[in-house]
């Protein structure tokens, strides 16, 4: 008798070890993403634009085919994609730093065009990559190493939210902010990142999922006490829930 | 007299450290010194090394193929940078985690317990003062006085681990002044 | 001020603020980071501004504007991110402003790697953004000179209302060596009175580097030719080592690999070998007189550089006709230790290795 298999890499993922710190959320939102292609039947005609930031080698963790972008401007090389070879997925997959600082110019009006690809964009509150500098999504008072005495939202501003932002535009889009802290919350998170790549597939809207993640290493917490500092300090900033839908009135 | 060590471990070990108090004693004896750090994508979770050279004149290269003397506090350290030792030169390794020798014989090898010895004086996070204290006192490249100041100035703010730093480096030294075997 | 020992892009930012400035916007990027973090904590000690801006694009117009309203101003960078300043360092250029570049780099092109290189000295020297313009370039190759150009640098841009660029790399910004911060470093800042800070009672003064009107902007463009030609004959830095002999071979290298290549002629002097270097301090303007005098005086030339042959264009333009030029050159992060550079003299010394020629190496090999 062989047992069925009931638990698996998703086709879309290959079994590279990957360089994730322990703790780190960022292995848990590829394999949602993964498993998006997997059951819509995408991954052979995906393109992933990966960013600059800890997932810039996510192109050795997906099994599609993938771009490497410049800092920030993976949505500009999707619209690229997209508008080549229309028939294509194509997602980005971004940090804050990446998405929220340095490219927030290509992001907004990638967003405002309506440009039929999907963004996952994963919002840790901090530089992970470069060694845990300040974000734009860095909470009040958090300590960062180009924030040393807790972000001063006087000096620098509040944290953006940008799922909030974008939804702002009149352009019909898909915009839902989730989060994988607890397993009640991956599930959920899988659907909204399944709901994008639905949209995309029938050729609707641009999308956007945001997903809280960790950073255990930079946050200076253990796995456990940083799922935890989600929960406390990242949620009550950051609502989860569905922002912009293309069923909405415009 | 110019002398090049190459201090290697994995993150945590304290590698970085003793590397620059090698430099700083160096500097406070009136040499040039220079200290440089291996950094980039090798630091997540793996080997951490530095190099230090210490010199009477200006120093050109911070680098060099063969070091004369390196210090490995873990297996892929050893297994990195052993054979890399000058000949004639000298390779300390930390025997409490490093159950294999360089297999050379044309350099000096200098096996010490540093794990077990840092425990017994209490804590095994003191091993890299013992391995600092055998290589020092295998080179003599700067004096026991200097690096008690800086262990002192490292550990100001918490006072009580100073006299067990202190002994560490000690209980290293006398390793290190045992004969060349 | 007693000796210290620092990391060089800690001691790059501390050498900022005993020059006296006091505004520094960044962005992150490795391996330079720690300027960053460095000054975070520093310049609130000296009332001064840092501000983490949101890209490279926009620190470097933050010190346009910052150097257009009269204040001593500076960023760090690596390569990418002088990449994406290369706009504004053309627009500031063209608008005659004194503002302080620091590269510290890595390897590339595109997203390249984070491991020292020297990869940058063309866009550093030749250009970068568009139009006719140049940086003054310094290559340190110890901390010490890190320091000692970081402070150079500020007086040189304020001297000649242009940026000036202190080019060093991922080694330069990470190794620890003492250093000595001079009793005065801050010089005194002259007079501005080009800068915008409000009318009061003169007329209006104008930052910019748009002249739609051909003559005004050929007036422009020879302005800034007529610095240059001062520069050329005013800023020119180098370094004999062992270079005022007669030499079997003869060394150029810059920064740390200046430094390596000195072990490396150390050991071969060491065993009667005639070999000397020399070492360009300023990049551009690049110390053409120094290379063709002392190349005279050279069986042959070996250029040393961490990159594919940049720098050894200016020496093939600088050297006399008929020296053979030979390149030595290390990518991707991995440095070559003083025994690869005697390695390579010793093939050059015996007849061993292969010139650069007219035509290029394809050519030459086929
Ligand atoms: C032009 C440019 N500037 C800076 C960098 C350095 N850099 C690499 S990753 C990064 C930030 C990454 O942070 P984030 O996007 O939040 O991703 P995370 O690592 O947190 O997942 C920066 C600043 C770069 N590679 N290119
Ligand atoms: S540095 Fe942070 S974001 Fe990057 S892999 Fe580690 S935990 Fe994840
Ligand atoms: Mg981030």
């Amino acid at each position: 008798m062989t047992a069925a298999t009931i638990f698996g890499t998703p086709e879309s993922l290959t079994d590279r070890v990957t360089h994730y710190c322990p703790g780190c959320t960022h292995g848990i939102i590829h394999r949602l993403v993964a498993e998006s292609l997997d059951e819509l039947g995408l991954r052979e005609t995906t393109v992933g634009i990966a960013p600059v930031g800890c997932a810039v080698l996510a192109y050795h963790y997906f099994a599609c085919d993938f771009q490497e972008a410049p800092h920030g401007r993976a949505p500009a090389l999707a619209t690229g994609a997209k508008r080549a070879r229309p028939d294509l997925t194509v997602f980005t997959y971004q940090g804050d730093g990446d998405l929220a600082s340095i490219g927030t110019a290509e992001l907004i009006h990638a967003a405002n065009r309506g440009e039929k690809f999907t963004i996952i964009f994963v919002n840790n509150a901090i530089y992970g990559m470069t060694g845990g500098q300040m974000a734009p999504t860095t909470m009040p008072g958090q300590v960062t190493s180009t924030s040393p005495a807790g972000r001063d939202v006087d000096q620098v501003g509040y944290p953006l939210r940008v799922a909030e932002l974008i939804a702002t535009l009149r352009t019909p889009s898909y915009v839902e902010r989730v989060s994988v802290h607890t397993p009640h919350h991956i599930i959920n998170a899988k659907r909204a990142v399944r709901q994008a790549f639905e949209y995309q597939k029938a050729g609707r809207c641009f999308s956007l999922v945001e997903v809280l993640s960790t950073c255990p290493t930079n946050w200076g917490l253990t796995p456990l006490e940083s799922l935890k500092w989600v929960e406390e300090t990242m949620l009550p900033y950051y609502p989860l829930g569905l922002k912009k839908s293309p069923d909405d009135e415009v | 007299m110019t002398l090049d060590v190459m201090f290697a471990g994995f993150g945590g070990q304290g590698i970085m450290l003793i590397g620059q108090m090698v430099a700083y004693a160096g500097m406070g004896e009136g040499k040039q010194v220079s200290w440089l750090p291996s950094y980039g994508p090798e630091m997540r979770g793996g080997t951490a090394y530095c190099s230090v050279v210490v010199s009477d004149n200006p120093i050109g290269s911070p680098v060099n193929r063969n070091p004369s003397c390196c210090v490995v506090m873990n297996r892929p350290s050893l297994e990195k940078f052993a054979p890399k030792v000058k000949k004639g030169g000298l390779l300390v390794v930390n025997s409490s985690l490093i159950p294999v020798t360089s297999e050379r014989e044309d350099i000096d090898e200098l096996l010490v317990p540093c794990n077990d010895l840092a425990m017994e004086l209490g804590t095994a996070k003191a091993a890299n003062m013992v391995v600092l204290g055998a290589f020092v006192g295998r080179t003599q490249v700067v004096k026991l006085e200097s690096l008690d100041l800086l262990v002192e100035k490292q550990f100001a703010k918490k006072p009580k681990f100073i006299p067990l730093n202190k002994e560490a480096l000690r209980v290293g030294i006398e390793r290190g002044k045992a004969e060349a075997s | 001020m007693a000796k210290k020992l620092m990391k060089g892009n800690e001691a790059i930012g501390e050498a900022a603020v005993q020059a006296g400035c006091r505004h520094y916007f960044a962005y992150p990027i490795t391996p330079q980071t720690e300027v960053a973090e460095y000054l975070v904590r520093r310049m609130p000690e000296v009332d001064g501004v840092f501000l983490q801006a949101e890209s490279e694009v926009a620190a470097s117009n933050m010190l346009f504007g910052a150097s257009a309203a009269g204040v001593r101003t500076f960023t760090s960078s690596s390569s990418p991110g002088i990449s994406l300043m290369a706009e504004s360092i053309s627009y500031i250029a063209g608008a005659q402003l004194p503002v302080v570049y620091v590269n510290i780099m890595r390897g590339g092109p595109g997203l390249g790697g984070i491991l020292p290189a020297q990869s940058d000295y063309f866009q550093a020297t030749k250009g970068g953004g568009h139009g006719d313009y140049h940086l003054l370039v310094l290559a340190p190759s110890t901390v010490q000179e890190a320091v000692d150009h970081v402070i150079l640098a500020f007086e040189l841009a304020e001297k000649y209302r242009n940026p000036v660029m202190v080019l060093g790399d991922g080694m330069i910004g990470q190794m620890m060596e003492p250093v000595q911060f001079p009793a005065e470093a801050v010089t005194e800042p002259p007079d501005r009175p080009w800068a915008t800070v409000g009318m009061k009672n003169r007329p209006q003064n104008l930052i910019r580097s748009l002249f739609l009107n051909a003559d005004e902007l050929e007036a422009n463009n020879l302005e800034l030719r007529a610095k240059y030609d001062l520069m050329e004959r005013d800023e020119v830095r180098f370094e004999f080592y062992h270079a005022d002999e007669e030499m079997d071979v003869m060394v150029v290298a810059y920064g740390t690999m200046a430094r390596i290549a000195k072990t490396a002629i150390d050991a071969l002097r060491a065993d009667g070998v005639k070999v000397g270097l020399v070492r360009p301090i300023s990049l551009y303007p690049f110390p053409k007189r120094a290379v063709r005098e002392a190349a005279g005086r050279a069986k042959a030339v070996l250029v040393v550089e961490l990159s594919t042959g940049q720098m050894v264009e200016d020496v093939e333009w600088a050297a006399p006709e008929g020296v053979p030029i030979h390149f030595f050159g290390k990518v991707g992060g991995n440095i070559p230790p003083p025994e690869d550079i005697s390695e390579e003299i010793s093939k050059v010394l015996g007849g061993k290795a292969t010139p650069r020629g007219l035509y290029g190496r394809v050519e030459e090999a086929s």
